[in-house]
């Protein structure tokens, strides 16, 4: 296939640069290793859309943080995914902690970002009363959000998909070679021991842990990409609404430390940690459990280990700078989208206009359609409809009568959907719909979305999988057994 | 299976039924028995039964029915008997909503989303496994990390298997089961870890899934790390010391593609939630009256929602008294409420009903939270009996007789399991 633009990597990223292209007359393609979309990096973070306020200034992560965070409320019009502003608190236990507060808010003020308001204990006990009493002063930011950062993946892929850019999922590249008229990336296919080849005038690299890699091979590198761990722990449905606002400790110049998160579904999360990490690490670790909690017990005493129902581990791709490396390189028409750690979510949407100046600055024609859509068709939530909007719902269709997932109210019709709308795997419906992110973890749903998609893609039970590969959840019976 | 579903649903019943499960069906048998005349069970799956369907092995019924039957025949014992005594089962159908009046929300490919009103509920949807995230085993999150339910799912209705080769966590009777029922697939079970100085199943499937298939049980061993990008590739074992510290010094990997995971049940309670009911922190079920009343009036409630019973044939049992007294209620026959509290004492963890009254007999179940032999029962310094021996995997049970109580004029009896000298007398 010739294309005028490969964007290599499907996370939130590159996501948001295939449907920033979807507007322009041009062929473009998203080449991604992973049977879906966003299920990297992606999916595996604290899901927050950073006020606007935390980077230093004159820092690209900084500017594009709040560049960025401008252009969500518009974005989840558009695509229907789950987003909130909720606010955040940013605490303070000690006077030097309140001095930090204060240039955070400074810094924050300078650039615009509005609404900023130091709180002193009172006003946080009356909001947030379940916060540590030893909290001295607190800084509120209103513009801080919380998101489904997968769904966010799932909507831009769709939006871009529907309007025109391919996704070639399960294709890893293994080489790229600049030609008479751009590059020749080669892509393996699942176990296919030839690659195939993908022609593009453009090419971006938002290839997130492996970026430097991809760069590498066009020798447009020259930089270094290393995993920063992240162990993020969910608790179950019976602590919701237990904190309103995201919680951040004060931050120290390395990290932002262990937050508390009401997710957009309203569960709460804690996490991160941040440590060193092969690039294929996602083990969670006792010590990580132990940090967190700590951590989250700081700020808010009543956590515990017991209400824990799930944990994961994602993986920051780090430059050498700890800075975003965006823009041109040295080779004329490869374009960098690496170093995407946080705020790197927040910036997404800032950084796909960014990428797109860069092209066109290289010679890509940006030429807008006349039949652009941005919007998808939203997808049905029967947990949120009303009782009457349910009846008619059921009443056009009864496969939404019927109830998948118990723990949290997702019914037959909205799993056939997801699928229908590019669900490939458990994960890609749990992400989409739900369906086994409740207190249950999939012990109830699993069988039936199992059923689900050995019906709508005509695979047999034993080929589904979790997430593509070798995930598979059940083997055939094994022959001359009792 | 005949599971026949009402042409129609009525707008009223005199008590309605959570769940088709064996408590559901016998709470519904119970409650026709009291009176109900319009008694409507609504159930989940496509067929009653619940959980036994699944349950493919023998053992169930010796109590209840006085003969050992497979689980699907004990379900259809019970679904027959609810037949039998005209009562409707709505499945495929799920109840999303109880208001405080009893008007419960229901959605079904039959019947759309519908109201219904209930002279009395009873919540019968039983128990779900905890999973790996509820003990936060630390490792990768590869697929053929499963329930043991899960598995026994895939295997006895799905005619498939978990793996080739697999560990199980936990102890648990459905642990248990799954192991004598994999390895009769042709699957090798590696062992059985279990975190407690003791096994939590009981007695009986200990010797007839591990020792009759020589499949070995690892006290105080627990999975510290899972290992698998896409399926589980290994698990890393270590003993613990009594504060449940594992000692990684002692660690040992196992290649295994499967995980399956016995750690407990716990009770279905979203409705429960929904409905405010006072629940019980050690039960984690709702707190009821020796009707099985919960804190709501007219909302009763039985079996695994109310605490994690051993064998189906007590959730029968349990069940009935909780259709009787839904029955009851709907009917407006009134029963004496509740003048003794039980307190749970030394080697008890919780005794349900946790409130008795004088005026007739009942039955109450109690779990101890270390074994013990051979011991005696204390109800307060009214009545004892001598036990052979007490386990956590096997819950006792007590019949308090109204005279036994003759004598007794306070409000609360504790109940306490204390060990006997042997050859002392009880």
């Amino acid at each position: 296939m010739r294309y005028d633009v490969a964007v290599i990597g499907g996370g939130v990223i590159g996501c948001a640069i295939a449907r920033e292209l979807s507007r322009y007359h041009l062929r473009a393609v998203v080449i991604e290793r992973e049977c879906e979309v966003g299920l990297g990096t992606s999916k595996a973070n604290s899901g927050i859309i950073h006020a606007g306020h935390h980077g230093a200034e004159g820092s690209l992560k900084g500017e594009l943080e709040w560049r960025g965070n401008q252009m969500w409320d518009a974005l989840a019009d558009d695509l229907h995914f789950g987003f909130k502003r909720v606010g955040d608190l940013t605490c303070a236990f000690d006077e030097d902690q309140r001095a930090t507060l204060r240039q955070i808010m400074e810094q924050g003020k300078r650039r615009g970002v509005p609404g900023l308001e130091l709180w002193g204990p009172e006003r946080i006990r009356r909001e947030e009363p379940h916060l540590s009493h030893d909290i001295v002063e607190a800084l509120y930011a209103p513009t801080a959000g919380v998101v489904n950062p997968y769904e966010a993946c799932f909507m831009l892929a769709e939006s871009a998909v529907r309007n025109g850019v391919d996704l070639a999922l399960e294709r890893t590249v293994v080489g790229i070679r600049p030609s008479e008229k751009g590059f020749e990336i080669a892509a393996v296919v699942g176990d296919d021991a030839t690659p195939e080849l993908i022609k593009a005038r453009f090419v971006v690299d938002a290839a997130g842990l492996h970026a430097d890699a991809i760069a590498d091979m066009v020798e447009a590198g020259g930089f270094r990409i290393r995993a920063r761990k992240g162990e993020e722990y969910l608790l179950d449905k019976r602590l919701v609404g237990y904190v309103k606002r995201v919680i951040f400790p004060c931050p120290t110049p390395t990290s932002k430390g262990i937050l508390v998160i009401p997710t957009y579904d309203g569960t709460l999360m804690v996490g991160p940690t941040a440590t060193w990490a092969d690039k294929d690490d996602l083990a969670t670790t006792a010590e990580g459990s132990a940090e967190v909690f700590a951590g989250a017990r700081k700020l808010a005493p009543g956590i515990s280990e017991k209400d824990c129902i799930a944990e994961f581990a994602g993986l920051r791709a780090v430059s050498d700078t700890e800075e975003f490396i965006l823009g041109p390189s040295r080779v004329a028409g490869f374009v960098l989208a690496a170093g995407m750690q946080s705020p790197a979510l927040t910036a997404a949407p800032a950084v796909a206009t960014v990428v797109l100046d860069a092209l066109r600055d290289d010679g890509l024609e940006l030429v807008a359609k006349d039949d652009f859509e941005p919007g998808v068709p939203a997808p049905v939530r029967f947990a949120e409809l009303s009782s009457a909007e349910q009846r008619s719902l059921v009443a056009r269709d009864p496969a939404y009568a019927r109830l998948v997932c118990r723990c949290e109210i997702v019914t037959e019709g909205e799993v056939r959907d997801a699928i229908d709308r590019g669900a490939r795997t458990l994960d890609g419906i749990k992400f989409r719909t739900r369906a086994g992110m409740g207190r249950c973890q999939g012990g109830f749903c699993t069988w039936g979305c199992m059923e689900l998609l050995h019906e709508r893609l005509g695979i047999p039970l034993t080929a589904v999988t979790k997430r593509g590969g070798d995930s598979y959840v059940a083997i055939p019976r094994l022959e001359g057994a009792a | 299976m005949i599971t026949p579903k009402p042409a129609q649903l009525q707008p009223r019943y005199d008590v309605v039924v959570v769940g088709g499960g064996p408590a559901g069906l016998a709470a519904a048998v119970g409650a026709r028995e009291s009176g109900a005349e319009r008694v409507l069970v609504i159930d989940r799956e496509p067929e009653a039964g619940g959980i036994l369907q699944q349950c493919i092995h023998p053992g169930f019924g010796l109590h209840h029915f006085g003969e050992e039957l497979t689980g699907p025949e004990y379900a259809q014992r019970a679904i027959e008997q609810t037949l039998e005594r005209d009562v409707d089962v709505l499945s495929s159908a799920y109840v999303l909503d109880v208001a405080s009046d009893r008007r419960l929300k229901v959605t079904s490919r039959d019947h759309g989303v519908a109201f219904l009103d209930a002279g009395a509920v009873v919540l019968a949807m039983g128990a779900r496994e905890r999973t790996r995230g509820a003990i936060r085993i630390p490792g990768e999150r590869p697929a053929g990390v499963m329930t043991a339910g899960f598995a026994q799912k895939l295997v006895n209705l799905g005619g498939m298997l978990p793996g080739r080769r697999a560990v199980i966590l936990g102890s648990g009777d459905i642990g248990l089961i799954m192991a004598r029922r994999l390895v009769l697939e042709g699957v090798e079970v590696e062992g059985v870890y279990e975190l407690m100085p003791h096994a939590n199943g009981l007695n009986r499937n200990l010797v007839q899934c591990l020792h009759d298939y020589d499949i070995p049980l690892h006290l105080s061993t627990t999975v510290v790390h899972i290992d698998g990008r896409e399926r589980v590739e290994k698990v890393t074992v270590a003993p613990v010391d009594e504060a449940y510290r594992p000692n990684m010094a002692k660690a040992r990997d196992i290649a295994c593609d499967t995980l399956l995971v016995s750690i407990g049940l716990i009770p279905d309670n979203e409705l429960a939630h929904r409905l405010g009911l006072r629940l019980d922190p050690v039960t984690t079920g709702p707190v009821v009256t020796s009707t099985m009343e919960t804190t709501r009036d007219g909302v009763f409630a039985c079996g695994n929602v109310v605490h994690i019973h051993d064998l189906v044939d007590y959730v029968s049992q349990e069940s009935e008294l909780a259709g009787r007294g839904a029955g009851a209620y709907a009917t407006g026959t009134p029963t004496p409420p509740d003048n003794v509290r039980l307190t749970p004492g030394e080697n008890v963890r919780y005794c349900v009903p946790p409130t008795i009254t004088t005026d007739r007999e009942h039955t109450v179940y109690m779990r101890v939270t270390k074994p013990m032999a051979p011991c005696t029962l204390h109800l307060g310094d009214v009545y004892k009996r001598p036990l052979r021996y007490v386990f956590p995997g096997e819950m006792v049970t007590l019949k308090v007789r109204p005279r036994f109580l003759e004598g007794f004029h306070g409000g609360s009896l504790p109940v306490s399991i204390v060990p006997r000298e042997e050859g002392g007398s009880a």
